[in-house]
């Protein structure tokens, strides 16, 4: 942040060529494939569901293992009142804040009477609270139908702001802008906001209650926090960043089923944290964006580079992209165990003087 | 508004069979520094974590400014108005010193989540009052130059000056100090005491529990002193330290 003060011009301009770049993405991604801009698009969703988790984990130094639930919470939020399941067709940003509602309040259900518990204790609990969810969407199809069962819901709304569509392609000026693509600027712009968000919690009173008994409990509770509801909130917190990206889910896709809300999804959002570096958001952003593309790069030249090499398939790429996906977890916990770009704590720079 | 700030009823606890404290009863006055002494053992620290809360009494109660003190949990102890340091020095590590300062005024400050995201006007000045009292607190206790330093780095005499300071903000009427000089120097206390001296100088009542005998000598208005959990003396140390049943608790003989 020192770039700013010292040499604004540099600042700036290093700021538009960002904002350049991350608006002409989604335009040549298009023109490598339209694949691409969908891949982007979930690494952005996993951007959100990793700094929720964050918030949670980084912070507060509350290990939650179903985080995931509250994605499943908020994608079907949207699916069931956006789609021909109970004939409901409300606009997104109506259902988009309803969804993080509800997950805001599993997430206090969750939290309120599972918060007395540390460590390996709430991980536990939170792994067990995110089968639960799981295994109630799968069941809730009779006697009532809510979720349709293991068929998911189908033929969910596209995202629509009055006459624009999000699911179709249109062209503008004589560039073509595909559905991905519309998309890839609608959650761009909520990605700032959520970025924004992050940046100013932790930079304030809950902030540093959250940091406070992710430090030390007991000092925390000894300087006046209420450390109980300080953790309620930080889990509320985190599970509606979950649900606002469930709902994205829901309408990109089109499809929900509760296959997407497996264990595996909260670890892999567990491992984005860790790897970014817990605590920093810039870390977590990193590590959510390596590890939602490096295993799409490998699937699309692990086998052509096979085929060039031996001239036919010996390892399945699944497997190879797993293999050296937990290696590189490994490698990191040994070299950089604190993360890839961990947490600098040195940020109150008032340098001796008081700011006014 | 009473000479006594805090007064201690019959306060017992037990761990097992083991009688931590039984009947302990004190009474502190405003604007005084009063010891709390005694050998390991004795009831000291135990005495600490029930006033603040971190155990429950089994019998007895406290009366503090005037009104029973409610011990639910310890958030509600530092609200009341009594905050302590640790035996064991108790800092976020890895926030500086100023932050962990800052943590301190969470109490007596209000900003919440939607304050914090739209950081409007209010907000902003709460934090900037929250960072200048800080600074304040920490010019206080003589750690300023440390302010953006790591707490887990600070020398150690810097740390514990640094929980003084954090204790401050939550601006207590009653600072409570588990045994500040343990692990200290001569020097490194000799400069401790001056702080203590100008707190109380300053209008602060402090309960102190010290094992440095010098130190309580030198600095306490009154002390009491507990063994194996009862209250055996209390009055001005110079009195105290002829007690015959003091000096047998400390030297474990009878007097002839």
């Amino acid at each position: 942040m020192n770039l700013r003060d010292k040499q604004p011009a540099l600042y700036w301009c290093g700021v538009a060529l960002v904002a350049i770049a991350l608006i002409a993405l989604p335009l040549v991604l298009t023109l490598v494939g339209t694949a691409w801009v969908r891949i982007t698009n979930l690494a952005i969703l996993f951007i959100f569901l990793a700094l929720g988790l964050n918030i949670v984990v980084g912070f507060a130094g509350l290990l939650d293992l179903g985080y995931i639930a509250f994605y499943a919470v908020g994608a079907y939020v949207y699916a069931l009142l956006a789609s021909p399941h109970f004939g409901l067709h409300l606009p997104f940003w109506i259902i988009l804040p309803i969804g993080a509602f509800f997950a805001c309040v599993a997430g206090a259900l969750l939290g309120a009477p599972t918060l007395r518990l540390r460590g390996d204790y709430l991980a536990i609990v939170t792994l067990g609270f995110g089968e639960i969810v799981r295994i109630l969407v799968n069941n809730l199809s009779s006697p009532f139908n809510i979720t349709n069962g293991p068929k998911g819901i189908t033929r969910i709304d596209p995202f629509r702001i009055g006459e624009l569509e999000f699911y179709n392609s249109d062209t503008w000026m004589g560039i073509l802008f595909t559905g991905p693509a519309k998309y890839y600027y609608i959650l761009l712009l909520i990605l700032m906001a959520v970025i924004v968000i992050n940046l100013r919690l932790q930079q304030s009173r809950i902030g540093r209650a959250w940091v406070a008994i992710r430090e030390d409990e007991i000092a925390a509770k000894s300087c006046g926090i209420n450390t109980r509801n300080v953790k309620l909130l930080a889990f509320a917190m985190g599970a509606s960043f979950g649900g606002i990206a469930g709902g994205m889910f829901s309408a990109i896709q089109g499809f929900v089923s509760p296959e997407s809300f497996i264990l595996h999804e909260s670890i892999m959002v567990l491992s984005m944290v860790v790897l970014g570096g817990m605590g920093n958001v810039w870390g977590v952003i990193a590590g959510a964006l390596l590890l939602s593309f490096v295993p799409e790069l490998l699937r699309y030249t692990v086998e052509p580079a096979q085929q060039a090499l031996f001239g036919r398939m010996l390892i399945d790429p699944e497997v190879l992209r797993m293999l050296i996906f937990g290696a590189a977890l490994v490698l990191t916990m040994r070299f950089r165990p604190a993360g890839l770009w961990p947490e600098s704590r040195h940020r109150q720079e008032f340098s001796g003087e008081h700011r006014s | 508004m009473s000479e006594v700030l805090l007064e201690a009823q019959a306060i017992s606890k037990r761990f097992g069979g083991v009688r931590a404290l039984s009947e302990v009863s004190l009474s502190i006055r405003r604007g005084e520094i009063y010891g709390l002494i005694g050998p390991n053992g004795a009831g000291k620290t135990t005495f600490f974590n029930v006033l603040t809360g971190l155990y429950a009494a089994d019998q007895g109660r406290f009366v503090f400014d005037g009104v029973p003190l409610k011990i639910s949990a310890p958030h509600e102890v530092a609200k009341a108005g009594i905050s302590r340091t640790f035996q064991n020095i108790r800092l976020f590590g890895s926030m500086t010193a100023l932050e962990n300062v800052m943590v301190g005024r969470h109490l007596r400050t209000g900003a919440g989540i939607v304050g914090a995201i739209l950081r409007d006007r209010a907000t902003r000045e709460e934090e900037d009052a929250i960072a200048q009292r800080a600074h304040e607190l920490l010019t206080y206790v003589g750690i300023h130059r440390h302010s953006n330093i790591l707490a887990r780095n600070l020398a150690y005499g810097d740390q514990r000056r640094l929980e003084i300071a954090r204790a401050l903000a939550t601006e207590p009427k009653l600072l409570a100090l588990d045994e500040p000089a343990a692990g200290m120097n001569a020097t490194e206390t000799e400069s401790l005491k001056g702080l203590i001296d100008a707190l109380r100088a300053d209008g602060n009542t402090i309960l102190l529990i010290e094992h440095d005998v010098k130190l309580v000598m030198g600095l306490c208005d009154r002390v009491a002193v507990l063994d194996y959990g009862e209250k055996i003396a209390e009055g001005p140390p110079a009195e105290v330290q002829r007690d015959a049943k003091v000096v047998e608790a400390y030297l474990g003989g009878t007097v002839a």
